[in-house]
């Protein structure tokens, strides 16, 4: 459906573009999502496909027609805006039906329609709300309907959910999604939440100052985070820099065995649910300091000192039995750090991981 | 708060006692000497004014006048509004201020310059003097500022994904326009047009010196059935039929105002413009700045021209004779004095505007936010001070002749007359400019100053003042400009020994001579230079762009 060959975009007088070397495929009716830090060009990449910006070179692709010299209202993609830019002199109906009346539909079809997506995004009967009378979740369904309104062959979205509340947001991943399978519309999702972007993708395209630092299934680019940054992205907080020896890496807490490893310097990643406290030995077991325990309601975390390394540790929350806290601070715990948690990151300067298919 | 709430009255009854005395009375007594010359109303001469063909033609004409001139200006100006709300390039926030140096500048001057640009014996070869087409053109020149600045200052905050949403959605750029932005802009549009509208209708300056004897608005037979015919009743019946034209606009924008509102998400600037990306938004900029250039440029370029030739060869001569006031010449006294008779009226008319309009101002901030009945009488108090900006100067000017020439209020041959009038004209400007300010200043940062341990004291001097000094500053500086500049109402007051600048410029035009032609112009220039540094400095220490003009 969508394919980008090294899109490059620099703005003027910016030091570096913007977006560079961007490789991209969406399917028909694939959801990739773009996971990035606020600055890292997805919003960018997105106007470019949308031809709101021009590219300093690279191709865009839209169902095999190239879109080089294109203009926005003739490419056929929807986009739906990060504050969702509904037009404040229009009414919820005419804001739906914006993109019908641009193609010339007759006034039958376009209230048939206006109706149907309102019904789709649960806000039948919204036709002649205004605007400022919408809460912030259906001003986001109001976007949503008028960008799917003309049937794009494309449906790109921009941090949809970024100005919605935690749990608003946690439910309509899962509303976005049945969504999005029952329209079988391809979509292009951008946002800086890794649950969104984990939980909405076929694929996940993370991005790291204007290009690709890996891309492939959720799963997988949460089994194996190919680069310090990406692995930082998701969540992980233990990364340890070590140097390999032998296929062996040489940690704090001894070494570790790295099969396939050049010798050198690399970075580890830890999983925290890896790190087992309380006893334990054999390969991977240490001595490690409580430096703080934090409660997170399911859990606790507890961040682990071996020499001057710190780690973080996960224990699960009790709801029956006692409520304090599992370790106290500032003492001494035995530790296991089991081997099959621990792996490395590659080069970061490599992109790696899931080809575009 | 108690300590300043006892002294809040002040704001409302000095403002109002001021508008009473110069406004109010005045006018009152030009409806009174027109239409009750000898202690019986005489109604007549209104039906005789109405129904005289001549009349009725001048009516006409400024309407119609003052109808092309504003549409004429919206059209000129949108691409320059777009220009400034959508593009960053070098020199933008200086030209942004000089975009202020027409409106600023005195209406003879603006004259003066399409005289030498398309005039009699004009360096470009055309003579449009007497045309409507020149007064059109000038009018354009002179509120171009008017309409650029309120609708691109709103166009600048206008979210642009809203536009590129309905790119998306299949509208062309055109179309994305028209349906989008222009509904968007439409308040700021009809502010700035019915603003440009009144400055049209009630033209003066530019009308009497290139509008010749076919294009004669009100305002013009007003000063003539005045100051050359002496009938001061037909006179009084034609600034009624003004009066109540301009109430008439005045009542259809306030009802506008009120039935659109809608509310918008307004983004700061520096997320909406960007530098010309694509060849054809270098192609616009590049452009628009041309025409700029040549539409803006040109005529005030040719005024500083002509003051320094004489029959195509360049001169020092009216320079020169800047400080020379020869026997029987134009003036009776030299140039020089003008510009000294200029700059002291013009500062003590800053001073009484700033002082009544900083009054008003405080008031008016102070009750912005009330409801009922207090609402009420703070709008109404809002639109009274607001009628000398809608009012015609000569009107003003007419009615100080004829009404503060007996005790106890006899100025006749007063001097404090011109800045008395010069700051009546300038009130409603000072206090458009500091509302906005005074209303912005955030109830949170006196908040936070509170709580980090300032008393009331403190917190006006540390938060309030440092603010409303500045704003004060271009209040003054706008107040400057435009008595430096008043014509209208000057020009009936002025004591023949005593001219101001632009009355002198005036008379300099109506003589034939090439010295005299050329005095006018070096007169003109200085006077240009001295409106363009006030607004060069003013926009300079402005607060943001809060504010109106």
């Amino acid at each position: 459906m969508l394919a980008v060959r090294g899109l490059r975009v620099t703005y003027p007088h910016a030091p570096r573009p913007a977006l560079d070397a961007i490789d991209l495929v969406v399917g028909d009716g694939e959801v990739v999502t773009v996971l990035g830090p606020s600055g890292c060009g997805k919003s960018t990449l997105l106007r470019a496909v949308a031809g709101l910006v021009e590219p300093e070179s690279g191709h865009i692709e839209l169902g095999g027609r190239d879109l080089a010299g294109v203009a926005p209202h003739r490419r056929g993609i929807g986009l739906m805006f990060q504050d969702y830019a509904l037009f404040p002199h229009r009414d919820v109906g005419d804001n739906v039906a914006f993109g019908l009346r641009m193609r010339g539909d007759r006034p039958a079809a376009r209230d048939a329609r206006v109706a149907d997506l309102l019904a789709l995004v649960g806000l039948s009967g919204a036709e002649r709300r205004a605007v400022s009378t919408l809460s912030g979740g259906e001003r986001q369904r109001v976007a949503l309907a008028r960008a799917l309104a003309p049937s794009p062959d494309l449906l790109m979205l921009d941090e949809p959910l970024g100005a919605l509340d935690r749990s608003l947001r946690d439910r309509l991943v899962h509303e976005l999604a049945e969504l999005f399978a029952e329209v079988g519309v391809s979509a292009l999702y951008v946002t800086h939440d890794q649950t969104e972007a984990l939980g909405l993708g076929h694929r996940v395209v993370v991005m790291e100052a204007g290009r690709v630092a890996q891309q492939g299934p959720p799963a997988e680019v949460w089994a194996r985070p190919s680069t310090p940054f990406v692995a930082r992205f998701l969540g992980f907080t233990n990364l340890v820099d070590v140097e390999v020896r032998d296929a062996m890496a040489q940690t704090p807490w001894g070494p570790v065995p790295m099969a396939g490893s050049d010798d050198g310097s690399t970075v580890l990643l830890v999983r925290p649910e890896a790190i087992s406290l309380g006893g334990g030995t054999g390969a991977g077991s240490v001595r490690a300091t409580v430096d703080d325990v934090v409660f997170q309601g399911g859990q606790w975390r507890v961040v682990l000192r071996i020499g001057d390394l710190l780690l973080e540790a996960v224990v699960a929350g009790s709801w029956t039995g006692a409520v304090g806290p599992p370790l106290v601070t500032r003492t001494t715990v035995a530790v296991r750090i089991d081997p099959a948690g621990v792996q490395t990151l590659g080069d970061p300067a490599l992109p790696t991981g899931g080809a575009p298919r | 708060m108690t300590g300043r709430s006892r002294w809040a009255w002040l704001g409302f009854v000095v403002p109002l006692a001021f508008l009473g005395v110069f406004f109010v009375y005045p006018v009152g007594a030009i409806i009174v000497r027109g239409l009750r010359p000898d202690g019986r109303w005489q109604l007549g001469v209104f039906g005789d004014v109405v129904s005289d063909p001549y009349q009725r033609r001048i009516v006409w004409f400024s309407l119609w006048q003052a109808t092309v001139s504003t549409v004429l200006t919206v059209v000129v100006a949108l691409p320059v509004a777009a220009l400034f709300a959508r593009f960053e390039f070098r020199g933008r926030r200086l030209l942004w201020s000089l975009l202020l140096v027409p409106f600023v500048l005195p209406t003879v001057v603006v004259g003066a310059a399409f005289l030498a640009l398309l005039g009699p014996k004009a360096a470009t070869g055309i003579d449009l003097h007497g045309t409507i087409g020149l007064v059109l053109i000038a009018h354009v020149f002179f509120n171009l500022a008017v309409v650029v600045r309120t609708v691109g200052g709103f166009w600048g905050n206008l979210d642009p994904s809203l536009e590129d949403a309905a790119r998306t959605l299949g509208a062309s750029r055109w179309q994305a326009f028209r349906e989008v932005t222009l509904p968007l802009l439409r308040p700021a549009l009809a502010a700035a047009s019915s603003i440009v509208f009144l400055f049209c209708f009630t033209s003066f300056g530019v009308v009497l010196l290139l509008g010749g004897p076919r294009a004669r608005t009100l305002e013009v037979e007003i000063y003539d059935q005045t100051a050359r015919f002496l009938r001061l009743d037909i006179a009084a019946v034609l600034a009624i039929v003004q009066l109540v034209g301009v109430g008439l606009v005045l009542v259809v924008y306030a009802r506008y105002q009120q039935r659109r509102s809608v509310q918008q998400v307004l983004r700061p600037r520096r997320e909406v413009a960007h530098a010309p990306r694509t060849r054809g938004e270098r192609l616009f900029v590049a452009g628009v700045l041309t025409g700029m250039a040549v539409g803006l440029g040109a005529p005030l370029l040719v005024l500083v021209w002509r003051s320094f030739a004489a029959g195509g060869k360049p001169t020092l001569r009216y320079w020169q004779a800047l400080g020379a006031s020869p026997r029987g010449g134009t003036l009776f006294v030299s140039p020089l004095s003008a510009v000294a008779n200029s700059l002291a009226a013009a500062a003590v008319a800053t001073i009484v505007a700033v002082t009544i309009g900083g009054l008003a101002a405080w008031a008016l901030a102070r009750r912005g936010r009330g409801t009922g009945a207090g609402r009420a009488a703070t709008v109404s108090f809002d639109a009274v001070l607001m009628l000398p900006l809608a009012t015609s100067a000569v009107t003003v000017g007419f009615g100080f002749l004829i009404a503060l020439d007996e005790p106890p209020l006899d100025l006749r041959d007063s001097w404090w007359l011109v800045p008395l009038a010069q700051a009546t004209v300038a009130v409603p400007f000072v206090i458009r400019i500091l509302v906005p300010v005074l209303r912005s200043i955030d109830g949170q940062l006196r908040e936070a100053a509170a709580l980090l341990g300032a008393s009331p004291a403190q917190v006006w001097r540390e938060v309030d003042l440092p603010i409303v000094f500045r704003a004060l500053l271009v209040s003054a500086g706008f107040a400057f400009a435009i008595s430096m500049g008043e014509f209208g109402a000057t020009v009936f007051l002025a004591r023949p020994d005593h001219p101001t600048m632009p009355v002198a410029i005036y008379r300099f035009l109506g003589r034939p001579g090439a010295l005299n032609l050329g005095q006018g112009m070096v007169l003109a220039t200085v006077l240009m230079a001295v409106t363009a540094a006030v607004v060069v400095v003013i926009d300079r220490v402005r607060v943001g762009q809060l504010g109106e003009f």
